[in-house]
């Protein structure tokens, strides 16, 4: 007979388990009298080392530890909007309920609300065909999402029995699949999947169409695409969890997982509140119904922590299966990457550099590499958009995160502390920061917003970048000895960086613009620029045309404007026109 | 009578090893007596079959292989707790070291804590009032809140500290009582004695309860001592409602007491030397502030670290600013100018501050003179870099407007006595009368109707009239 394994040592979240050879790799297990849960991630022919979720104080040797067959899985169905879970997805609330406000250590709670009933319209009957993720079921989830019961990726089969549709919870059976070997399978409303491993889908889609933040330095300089990655790397104080909320509440995805990976417990119950009272401007519902968050707070185990974005990502690639567009906040990645660092030198395994483990960047590709946009297996179009805040020691990104992030991402928005330092929000750094999706989208703005786009895009990154090499120069000697209309290139500068680039998070219509608008701010801009080089060419004056209320104006518009009168740009642009026309008689002397 | 275990394995640092153990749990706490009867303190930090690594407290002097007796309590490190722990002053692993016996526990808490359930917090809102001017407008604290505060060695952060607990009030009528809780780690004896006396002159001492670790005491304590400290405070806060200021000096050397630690247990070093989980566990310190939903109490941090070098990309002030909530800056170039508090506002930040100002907590003007201040500050740092290079002379007559402003905004803005205590809406006013110092067109941070309401050249005018008759 086998014997029992037992626990032959305890070091922080690390358990190991000697002469057995029940376990199997990634396999979860149970660990102790208290059943914590517990994942081996080692293994070799005397010893077994196992990862533990939970708190290990009050561990002993000779405990048993518990194999279960199963790897490492999160539960997926009906009831995951709208809630809250920690790494390795426990219900927050129901924990709650279990222990107070204080988590205790070994608590069973359902993943899923095993009581709520569904209203389930099923869509088989008997004798149909079904192929690997077609959908059987359907049931509208909450008011802004219909859930898709599917098959698991991995069965097809002809249906043996079919539920009427009806009220249903998520353990009732709904459907039985035969498979071609005759072994009949029962189907309920939810599903187990691997968290380390990548749902499969028909084939992977180009990214062509931008998903669309409101936030005009991301969406008119540098745009993500749906499906695509993104890095905020930035030092503390310099905004990235706040990007990343503006993200989540504006972007045009259908589903938001936002995942807290080591970060504040005070941010956590943020998202929570707000999230809670903001009214989605989709759906005027609230903006949770369409939200799953995620919470491993800084003084969670750490072992939960690097689990946490497996769960997340899993948690999308599911509702993308369904066929929709789902934007994954990660904040922290590089949380996660010092938790793989933690277990690897418990594990005593020989680090590289700065103690992180080897194997970083390879674990870093393999998350990024489960977002993009798919056909999914049951002909639906999905995509999934990782946008992961990285958090560089000493804001030095030559750290080994952010360098390694930079390869496997597409779009790096470099937050800056100089920027933010003078409450120049969002503080995206316009030199340091790049998109390549730029030529994939390139066709859906001029198709989509207005053919001269990408134009007056590069017209107005031309100016940012000439008003760079200026102020080298002004900084040396100051900017008077500046000719004219190098002078205007600095003011214009400044109108892009203020009335543009600044962007005000707390304003009613200025925390979200829609494409429209902003391309509207840049012409308006760049045709201020024009105008004032004419009138400069006809030696008027700089400082008249700075004194004539008309910078003012541009800086203002993001306020004046409402986003739903654009028609209001006409009557601003004549406005200046005349306003600068009158300024004519004012010439400079001409030496 | 439980199992004791003779003698010991082998000793390393504070680390000792017993082997032939049976039944010790993870993490939990041994008593050590040595033969001459005195008694010491270990905690299981590993254990590997029948052999168990303790770390002892009062560190390892003295030990030898053979004069131990060893017994294991079957707890875990726990703190005495009860309201009788106000006025008093206990060491670093939370026992009494002002010779009136022990405290009467009402209940025993593990001084690891458990993490606080994100769904059972709720969200800071209430600003605690300090008096300071910097801290009100520009970064103001709010109860529930982890702030710390960036200092070097040699400046004044352990006056502000004083000047912060002796001023700090709570705005709205709560009924709860206010009280300190105070961690000293690695210290030195007079710095310690000088906040012991602070808290006396002000008569606050009979509402603080004392943590001292001082400089020549053993590291391995200076490890537990936040914890004692938290735990203390996390009792006071949830069970007996109170709102808690816990002031924790030094973090610096709490966490090289953690990377000495850390290295005579043969870890993996990250940094500058320090254990990898060093995030992991200054956050389980500073992720204990914050307010419970539906309990009333609070507990708020005050951290007090000095970044060594001044540099803070240092690990430690780094890891500090990504767990708490903001952070106050100190600046030797300011104090050296002497201004106190020399708190230098560009990197200094409060996170919560945007929730807890405004209409309903502070003034609905807040947020806008906060805002502009900042970014006219920033203005200043590039007209002083340039007036650095060109001279002052040739600079455009707005950048002049700018370096009058800075003087301005240092001398009577940042600057007060140690005693003076500025009300919100003194603080707020002055912030605009010195905003008046500047053009209204260069105030672009601000809707016009807020700076027609507010802006005040002629009370600009006045204050400039005011300094130059002091300073005659």
């Amino acid at each position: 007979m086998m014997q029992q394994p037992v626990i032959f040592s305890v070091n922080g979240p690390v358990v190991k388990v000697r002469d057995t050879n029940v376990f199997a790799m990634m396999e979860m297990v149970y660990v102790g009298h208290r059943r914590l849960i517990g994942e081996v991630i080692g293994l070799t022919d005397t010893e077994t080392t196992i990862q533990v979720y939970e708190s290990t104080s009050g561990l002993q040797t000779g405990e048993p530890v518990e194999p279960t067959g199963a790897p490492m899985s999160v539960t997926l169905g009906p009831g995951i909007m709208t809630n809250i879970f920690d790494g390795i997805e426990r219900p927050l609330r129901a924990l709650e309920d279990a222990s107070g406000a204080f988590i205790g250590d070994g608590l069973a709670v359902p993943v899923l609300d095993a009581e709520k009933e569904y209203d389930v319209d099923v869509k088989v009957q008997k004798g149909t065909v079904l192929q690997p993720g077609e959908a059987y079921a359907s049931c509208p989830e909450t008011s802004a999402i219909l859930h898709l019961c599917m098959v698991p990726p991995t069965l097809s089969g002809t249906v043996v029995y079919a539920a009427k549709s009806g009220k249903y919870r998520i353990n009732d059976e709904i459907v039985r699949l035969e498979d071609a070997d005759g072994k009949v399978h029962s189907l309920t409303l939810c599903q187990k999947w691997p968290i380390r491993r990548a749902r499969p889908a028909a084939r992977r889609l180009s990214p062509s169409r931008p998903m669309i933040t409101g936030q005009r330095v991301l969406d008119t300089l540098f745009p993500i695409a749906r499906g695509g990655t993104a890095a905020i790397p930035g030092g503390f104080g310099t905004g990235k969890t706040m990007t990343q909320h503006q993200i989540a509440k504006w972007c045009d995805a259908d589903i938001i997982v936002y995942i807290g990976c080591g970060e504040r417990g005070n941010e956590m119950t943020q998202v929570l509140e707000e999230f809670t009272a903001l009214t989605d401007p989709r759906t005027g519902k609230s903006l949770m119904e369409r939200t799953v968050l995620i919470a491993n707070t800084s003084n969670m185990p750490v072992a939960a922590r690097e689990a946490s974005i497996y769960t997340g990502i899993t948690l999308a690639e599911y509702y993308r299966d369904m066929g929709y567009h789902i934007a994954i906040m990660a904040d922290s990645t590089s949380r996660w990457a010092e938790a793989l660092r933690e277990i690897s030198g418990r594990l005593e395994e020989m680090p590289a550099e700065e103690g992180y483990p080897a194997y970083l960047p390879s674990r870093l590709s393999e998350f990024y590499e489960r977002t993009g946009a798919y056909e999914t297996l049951n002909g639906r179009e999905g995509s999934v958009t990782v946008i992961g805040a990285v958090s560089p020691q000493g804001s030095d990104f030559s750290e080994p995160v952010t360098q390694n992030t930079k390869r496997f991402v597409r779009c790096f928005w470099g937050l800056d502390k100089a920027l933010a330092y003078a409450r120049h929000y969002p503080a995206i750094n316009w030199t340091m920061s790049y998109s390549e999706y730029m030529d994939d989208l390139a066709a859906y703005y001029e198709r989509e917003v207005n053919p001269k786009f990408n134009a007056y895009r590069t017209e107005l990154s031309a100016l940012l970048k000439e008003e760079q090499t200026l102020m080298d120069i002004v900084r040396l000697i100051g900017s008077d000895v500046l000719p004219e209309d190098q002078k205007l290139v600095i003011e214009t500068a400044r109108l892009i960086r203020v009335g543009f680039l600044q962007q005000n998070a707390y304003h009613k219509d200025d925390t979200y613009v829609p494409l429209q608008k902003q391309f509207l701010m840049m012409k308006l801009i760049l045709h201020f620029h024009h105008e004032a080089k004419k009138l400069l060419a006809e030696h008027v004056e700089l400082k008249a045309i700075r004194e004539s209320g008309v910078p003012e104006l541009i800086v203002k518009v993001k306020y004046d404007i409402p986003n739903s009168e654009p028609e209001r740009f006409e009557t601003l642009t004549r406005q200046i026109d005349s306003t600068l026309h009158a300024l004519r008689g004012n010439k400079r002397e001409v030496l | 009578m439980s199992l004791q275990y003779f003698g010991l394995h082998s000793i390393s640092g504070s680390l000792i090893v017993l082997d032939h153990v049976k039944g010790a749990r993870f993490d939990e706490m041994a008593r050590i007596v040595l033969d001459d009867g005195t008694e010491r303190t270990g905690r299981v930090a590993m254990l590997e079959g029948d052999k168990a690594i303790l770390q002892v407290f009062e560190g390892t002097h003295g030990l030898s292989l053979t004069n131990t007796r060893t017994q294991f309590t079957g707890r875990p490190m726990e703190m005495p707790l009860s309201e009788d722990l106000f006025g008093r002053v206990f060491t670093g692993a939370g026992r009494p070291a002002d010779g009136l016996g022990e405290v009467m526990p009402e209940k025993f808490g593990d001084i690891n804590g458990a993490p606080l359930n994100p769904v059972s917090r709720q969200y800071p809102r209430n600003f605690i009032q300090t008096g300071i001017s910097s801290i009100d407008c520009l970064m103001t604290l709010i109860r529930g809140q982890k702030l710390p505060i960036f200092s070097g060695t040699g400046l004044s952060h352990n006056k502000l500290a004083v000047q912060i607990v002796q001023q700090a009030k709570i705005a709205q009528d709560s009924g709860a009582e206010f009280a300190i809780v105070f961690a000293a780690m690695g210290i030195q004896n007079d710095v310690a004695d000088y906040f012991r006396r602070s808290f006396a002159e002000s008569g606050v001492l009979q509402n603080v309860v004392m943590f001292l670790n001082l400089a020549n005491d053993p590291i391995v304590e200076r490890i537990i001592t936040p914890r004692c400290a938290l735990t203390a405070a996390e009792y006071l806060a949830y069970e007996k409602h109170m709102h808690i200021l816990v002031v924790m000096t030094d973090m610096t050397a709490y966490a090289e007491a953690l990377r000495e630690f850390s290295s005579s247990k043969g870890e993996i070093p990250g940094r500058k030397g320090f254990p990898g989980y060093l995030y992991s566990d200054l956050a389980s310190l500073y992720e204990r502030a914050g307010i419970i939903e539906g309990i009333e109490g609070s507990v708020t941090q005050l951290p007090i670290l000095t970044m060594p070098n001044d540099d803070i990309t240092h690990p430690v002030p780094d890891l500090t600013g990504y767990i708490t909530e903001g952070q106050i800056v100190l600046d030797r170039g300011l104090e050296q100018g002497g201004v106190y508090p020399p708190i230098s506002v560009l990197p200094s930040l409060s996170r919560l501050m945007k929730d807890g100002i405004g209409e309903g907590y502070t003034r609905a003007d807040h947020a806008a003179v906060s805002n502009q201040l900042f970014a006219a500050y920033a203005q200043v740092q590039d007209a002083r870099s340039l007036a650095s290079v060109i001279g002052e002379e040739e600079l455009s007559e707005l950048d002049r407007k700018y370096l009058e402003f800075g003087r301005y905004f240092e001398t009577c803005f940042l600057t007060q006595r140690f005693n003076e205590n500025r009300s919100m809406e003194e603080t707020l006013d002055l912030g605009w009368t010195l905003l008046s110092l500047l053009p209204k067109s260069a105030l672009d941070r601000v809707d016009d109707a807020v700076l027609n309401e507010h802006y005040d050249p002629a009370a600009a005018e006045a204050l400039v009239q005011k300094v130059r008759e002091r300073n005659g």
